[in-house]
């Protein structure tokens, strides 16, 4: 025991480069050329969807709250492609790129977006809250901090059907900055630590909580640091380089597949518009607002594959025209998608039918007199 | 041993020699038929294992299925709460122990925003079958923070099931029936009732959630009740029948869903209902049931629904004035004199 409490001593590696510098660099040696190219054409998926929900929420096709991922977009395919199928995913509300990357269906999301009966929830979730089980997706989260315990709660499951190994399954649990604040982060920490669960936090750092920056809202900024208290090591990698996101979420998953022991990931990224689409960020200065475009992954990856040799103009269009046409075909699907009917409100009451359950709609009597 | 159809309350069965256990033994014994059952079920909570609860409902059970199977947690609630649900998710079927339903407050965002809504939410994809157990109630001098009863805080929210069993033969049936229920169940206990004992059938025999019990038949007036305050209905019915007078006592036995053609029922008959409960007036399982009643037997009531409950204040610790913050059989007597006077009920109408 003490033996492994010495392992266990707080590791936290600092940032390997500064954010931007590989914006304009060279790719690792060894990396397939094909992979960088697929990886620019998920980044323009993404952002291609996520423009187009911003539209569909201006002209009323999308409801409620609708937070994106314009931005992200390097961290959120570095993540997913570090992430094998077996493992299971819970994230907060900030969600459509991690739904399309663990491979639904662009037109079930856009459908869950629009609220219709085909979408990845049956459009009872919403942005915030896209599920599959088939993909362990196992749901965007809408509270802030409320998906950490289940994700915690999931690992623990693991514990009890499987061994480690490189074949072991594990969670991740994406959020924000803000996040760690919450004290169910502390709690779930915690727990992960006692319990050796296999799990990896990642908080994608994005600066902002809405409004509020990392520095004002957490006693240690520097929030891969904030497992310290768990002996739960962290690491800080650039969220705008893809391959330096992927492995670092790698080493992370690593650990909890090979030890069964948690880690800490956090992710430097940006984002490009406000907290969600309704907030035109008139918090962010002018210069918050040039080193966020500076730092935008999807333009830098672009430039990166064509000094590199590997992608030319002709392709590089070739593949946005293609998220644009995929992401066209999504919002006709969702279009054409029946809305769920009224008399189906009662559908998913409980898993277990019991007697007495209520069917009564607003305006119905609570009892019948025979 | 089986039920009585027209009650739904075990009925003995002669020749039979049922076991007589504490409320308290029945909650053991069905965790243990549970664990033993089923390698997915595992318990959680704080000091369940080594110090085998705080109430000793856990007694033995560390030893008898080892710590991964009775597993202590940090004093984490909206943690542990919060890693049941996710267990649950994966198939797991945890039973948590918050230690008094007053802690669950620190988990209510886990409960209410996560364990209530995650199957609905998510379009019926992943049930959440896991079961919080926790006693509330007064009457221990464990004063304001420690005496709560705060059932309708989770029977007002849909996607949980809330029970709160009366007795030790519905406290085993009920929580064989939580365990293996596939939504989140609320198991609401009562401090006062664990050293309490009845007979409990042996067996595997699981009640059936969202259905009231006629607890004792009657043709004067409905007493409607739940939990402890179902022991103290009794007791008065009891009394009241040397007088001749008839009370039939309805134990809700589940809050939500909530059984109303039975308490409507019930009042069809006998015409006068009492509410006996041990949350607060406002708001309360009463005006509920007042409501239910108003729609569900109008025509039927001499007079309007009366309601005993505890009087609105943060309970306080000094003896005398916890006695009469808190509704006891005095209370219920008194009323149901009122309202029998009120419909100047003589005990000629027995007959009637």
């Amino acid at each position: 025991m003490a033996e492994r409490r010495r392992a266990a001593a707080v590791q936290v590696s600092e940032p390997a480069a500064p954010t931007k510098a590989e914006t304009t660099g060279a790719f690792p040696a060894d990396e397939p050329a094909e992979r960088l190219v697929d990886y620019y054409a998920d980044m323009v998926l993404i952002r291609r969807f996520e423009l187009s929900a911003d539209q569909m929420y201006k002209r009323a096709k999308i409801g409620g709250y609708c937070h994106l991922n314009l931005g992200e977009e390097a961290t959120v395919v570095g993540l997913m492609d570090a992430l094998a199928p077996t493992d299971y995913l819970f994230t907060n509300y900030r969600d459509h790129g991690y739904a399309l990357m663990r491979g639904l269906e662009p037109g079930r999301v856009m459908a869950e977006l629009f609220g219709k009966s085909a979408g990845v929830s049956k459009g009872r979730g919403g942005s915030m809250h896209m599920f599959d089980a088939g993909a362990r997706l196992m749901g965007g989260y809408g509270i802030v901090g409320g998906q950490i315990p289940p994700a915690t709660g999931a690992a623990l499951a693991l514990t009890y059907r499987g061994k480690p190994g490189p074949d072991a399954e594990v969670v991740m649990c994406q959020m924000g900055d803000g996040t760690t604040n919450i004290g169910a982060f502390h709690e779930s920490l915690n727990l992960a630590a006692v319990w050796h669960l296999p799990i990896v936090y990642v908080i994608v750092n994005n600066r902002l909580g809405m409004g509020t920056t990392v520095e004002a809202a957490a006693g240690e900024p520097d929030l891969y640091k904030r497992g310290c208290s768990y002996r739960i090591p962290g690491e800080r990698v650039d969220g705008t380089d893809v391959v330096a996101v992927r492995e670092g979420a790698r080493r992370a998953l690593d650990r909890a597949r090979l030890q069964r022991e948690p880690a800490l990931l956090e992710v430097m990224s940006y984002r490009l518009r406000g907290h969600s689409v309704v907030d035109p960020a008139r918090y962010s200065s002018a210069a918050d607002v040039e080193t966020a475009q500076a730092a935008d992954p999807v333009p830098a990856m672009r430039r990166r594959l064509l000094a590199a040799g590997l992608l030319n103009d002709a392709k590089a269009r070739h593949i946005e025209a293609d998220a644009d046409a995929k992401v066209a075909a999504a919002v006709a699907f969702a279009d054409a998608s029946p809305d769920p009917a009224p008399g189906r409100l009662f559908d998913y009451i409980y898993a277990t039918p019991v007697a007495n359950t209520s069917h009564s709609l607003p305006g119905d009597p609570a009892v019948v007199i025979p | 041993m089986t039920s009585d159809p027209m009650t739904n309350h075990p009925m003995h069965v002669e020749g039979a020699a049922t076991p007589v256990v504490t409320y308290r033994q029945a909650l053991n014994d069905a965790l243990r038929a549970e664990l033993t059952r089923d390698k997915n079920v595992i318990l959680l909570g704080e000091e369940i294992g080594i110090f085998e609860g705080s109430y000793k409902i856990t007694a033995g059970l560390l030893t008898e299925f080892g710590p991964e199977r009775v597993r202590d947690t940090p004093i984490a609630e909206e943690g542990f709460v919060g890693a049941a649900i996710g267990a649950a998710m994966l198939g797991m079927r945890p039973v948590v122990e918050i230690m008094t339903l007053n802690f669950s407050l620190i988990a209510i965002d886990q409960i209410v925003n996560h364990a209530a809504k995650i199957y609905g939410m998510f379009g019926g994809q992943t049930p959440v079958p896991m079961v919080i157990r926790m006693p509330g109630g007064g009457g221990q001098q464990l004063a304001a923070t420690h005496s709560q009863n705060l059932e309708v805080w989770f029977a007002h929210i849909p996607g949980l099931k809330v029970v709160a069993p009366a007795t030790p033969a519905d406290a085993k049936a009920l929580l064989l029936a939580a365990i293996r229920d596939n939504d989140p169940v609320i198991f609401l206990e009562n401090l006062s009732l664990y050293n309490t004992k009845g007979e409990v059938p042996e067996g595997d025999l699981p009640a059936e959630i969202g259905r009231a019990a006629v607890a004792r038949e009657g043709t004067d007036l409905t007493v409607i009740t739940y939990s402890r305050a179902t022991t103290v209905a009794l007791q008065v019915a009891r009394q009241l029948a040397e007088e001749g007078i008839s009370i039939e006592v309805v134990d809700l036995r589940s809050l939500r869903p909530l059984d109303r053609e039975t308490v409507c029922a019930s009042v069809r008959k006998t015409s006068r209902a009492v509410v006996l409960e041990d949350d607060w007036l406002s708001y309360g399982v009463g005006a509920e049931i007042s409501a239910t009643l108003m729609e569900g037997a109008f025509d039927y009531l001499d007079a309007p629904v009366r309601r005993v409950a505890a009087a609105e204040v943060p309970l306080p610790y000094a003896k005398p004035l916890e006695l009469a913050a808190l509704p006891d059989a005095n209370d219920l007597i008194k009323v149901i004199r009122e309202l029998l006077d009120a419909t100047r009920f003589t005990r000629q109408q027995q007959n009637r």
